[in-house]
């Protein structure tokens, strides 16, 4: 069992509260999910030719200030920074791969939680209150959010195997359910290139979709795909650059609810998640259909 | 009429007062903001109305209480009834009426997959559509639907007669359409105008078991 949760804000005038309205639906869904949680946020976006990374160290006295003075002069472009507990925010005006390079070379031991121009993977192991107060979450600004509380049943409970997963620039993956294929599925994508940190099933569903789009499918096309490849149960909210999507496997074992008003689209593992938000007494409330994608996303970057 | 706000009052302290001696009859639940477990396991002729959507489990158990629910319910909504009557104003979950015994269940909305599971003589009167796989090895008791009806309906059935007035996506194993006779209409119409809904049973069709699954035929002896 896990929870998973949305928010997309149709108002740009709503947008400052994003964190504040999300941080009681991801607490909602914690005993769906105790032992980790995380989020991926949408918002502050880097300007184009520049790249936003998420970056995890295995602790919060990490020495970060160093880390970016050095990446500055190895790669020779102007960057900023933040540091949000032990993770850091790095903007850096460079291509994505030329900083994933540099970063392997001078910090093997930091982990690129995400990478793209808006989004911010952040993660931990820990009650889903925990997490959202060690980030600050109630305070964060942004267009859109997807979250996840976990209980995990098919790999280690660790920092590395919580969701979000990214999925490529400014993709990410969260998932309620378990995969029965993920380990040959694992064998077939690494022969293509996809490379994996851990065991996890939802880290496979991740790299499978990050191999569709690689070879030209879009997000549509890649999730239809993902209904023939995938065995196992699985409700997903895939986040993107400009909204974020929904599908459940054709059985439909595992729980969505989705709701919309004229402010926003939320999705949830259940009604309870949503209950907080203002005016979902009088929202739209229904229950997605089986393998069927839902989509919602502003027209434009 | 007594209320119960759940912004304040707990699930359990909900329930208790609920069971054994209670002295009002009629029973308002404010706030239940999709809580799981609501007004279950009562077993006495009590009226109980929640003001919003419940989560999941909602009514389950239920003998002789009249729930209605003026919102949606999630998974499982009056699980394992065996009398009395349960009715949501909204749509339901998947597994709504699931092994349910008697009494009656209305969802003036849609249910989702997997609706009458394993029931085994419960009425169910659904006035919008039901999901995949509903009435799966469905034992006793009438399924009715207004609307229309996911794959694989009435897979592996007994001996609940079911009535659909839209399409049928598809037939489980050994679920047929079945002739409308007289008794079936008339039994129809009474479900139709005890759920309240306004509907002529001559608009519906009728499935039910072929009888084909009941027995082991000696046949099939080499695929064990």
């Amino acid at each position: 069992m896990c929870g998973i949760v949305g928010l997309y804000l149709k108002k740009p005038a709503l947008e400052a509260q994003l964190g504040k309205l999300f941080e009681p639906m991801l607490q909602a869904m914690t005993d769906r999910g105790p032992d980790s949680a995380g989020f991926a946020i949408y918002g502050d976006e880097v300007a184009d030719g520049w790249v936003k990374l998420t970056l995890q160290a295995s602790a919060v006295d990490y020495p970060w200030a160093a880390l970016m003075g050095q990446l500055e002069g190895r790669l020779g472009c102007s960057l900023d920074w933040f540091q949000n507990a032990s993770a850091a925010v790095l903007k850096v005006h460079t291509h994505e791969a030329a900083a994933r390079a540099a970063l392997a070379e001078l910090a093997a031991d930091v982990r690129i939680m995400s990478a793209g121009q808006s989004i911010e993977i952040l993660k931990g192991m820990g009650l889903p209150a925990e997490i959202s107060s060690r980030f600050g979450l109630a305070g964060m600004q942004g267009s859109h959010i997807i979250g996840h509380t976990r209980m995990a049943t098919e790999s280690a409970v660790t920092l590395e195997g919580s969701h979000p997963f990214s999925t490529g620039a400014d993709l990410c993956l969260v998932h309620n359910g378990s995969l029965s294929n993920h380990f040959r599925l694992r064998q077939e994508l690494k022969r293509e290139g996809i490379s994996f940190e851990t065991d996890n099933d939802t880290e496979v569903a991740a790299g499978y979709l990050a191999w569709r789009l690689q070879q030209g499918d879009s997000l549509a096309q890649a999730l239809d795909g993902a209904l023939q490849d995938l065995d196992g149960f699985f409700t997903f909210a895939i986040g993107t650059r400009n909204g974020f999507a929904v599908i459940r496997d054709p059985i439909a074992c595992k729980p969505a609810v989705l709701a919309e008003t004229d402010d926003y689209v939320a999705m949830a593992s259940e009604y309870q998640a949503l209950a907080s938000l203002p005016g979902i007494e009088n929202a739209k409330v229904w229950e997605p259909a089986p393998a069927t994608l839902y989509v919602w996303e502003r027209e434009s970057a | 009429m007594k209320t119960i706000d759940l912004s304040s009052a707990s699930v359990r302290e909900l329930n208790q007062a609920l069971h054994g001696d209670v002295q009002d009859r009629e029973w308002r639940v404010s706030r239940p903001d999709g809580k799981h477990n609501l007004a279950v396991g009562i077993n006495q002729p009590l009226s109980v109305d929640i003001d919003g959507h419940a989560g999941y489990y909602c009514a389950g158990m239920n003998q002789q209480a009249s729930v209605t629910v003026h919102g949606n319910v999630g998974v499982g909504v009056a699980e394992n009834m065996m009398s009395g009557s349960v009715r949501v104003k909204g749509s339901a979950s998947q597994a709504a009426g699931a092994t349910a015994h008697g009494g009656l269940l209305v969802i003036e909305g849609d249910a989702g997959a997997r609706c009458g599971i394993s029931m085994k003589g419960v009425d169910i009167v659904v006035g919008g559509s039901i999901g995949h796989m509903s009435c799966f090895m469905g034992q006793a008791g009438r399924l009715v639907v207004c609307g229309d009806a996911g794959d694989a309906l009435g897979d592996s059935l007994y001996e609940v007669r079911i009535y659909v007035k839209g399409s049928v996506q598809s037939l489980g194993s050994d679920c047929i359409e079945k002739e409308m006779r007289a008794e079936h209409l008339q039994e129809l119409q009474a479900l139709l105008n005890e759920a309240g809904l306004e509907h002529k049973a001559a608009d519906f069709k009728r499935y039910g078991s072929a009888r084909q699954l009941y027995n082991f035929k000696v046949d099939n002896a080499s695929a064990y």
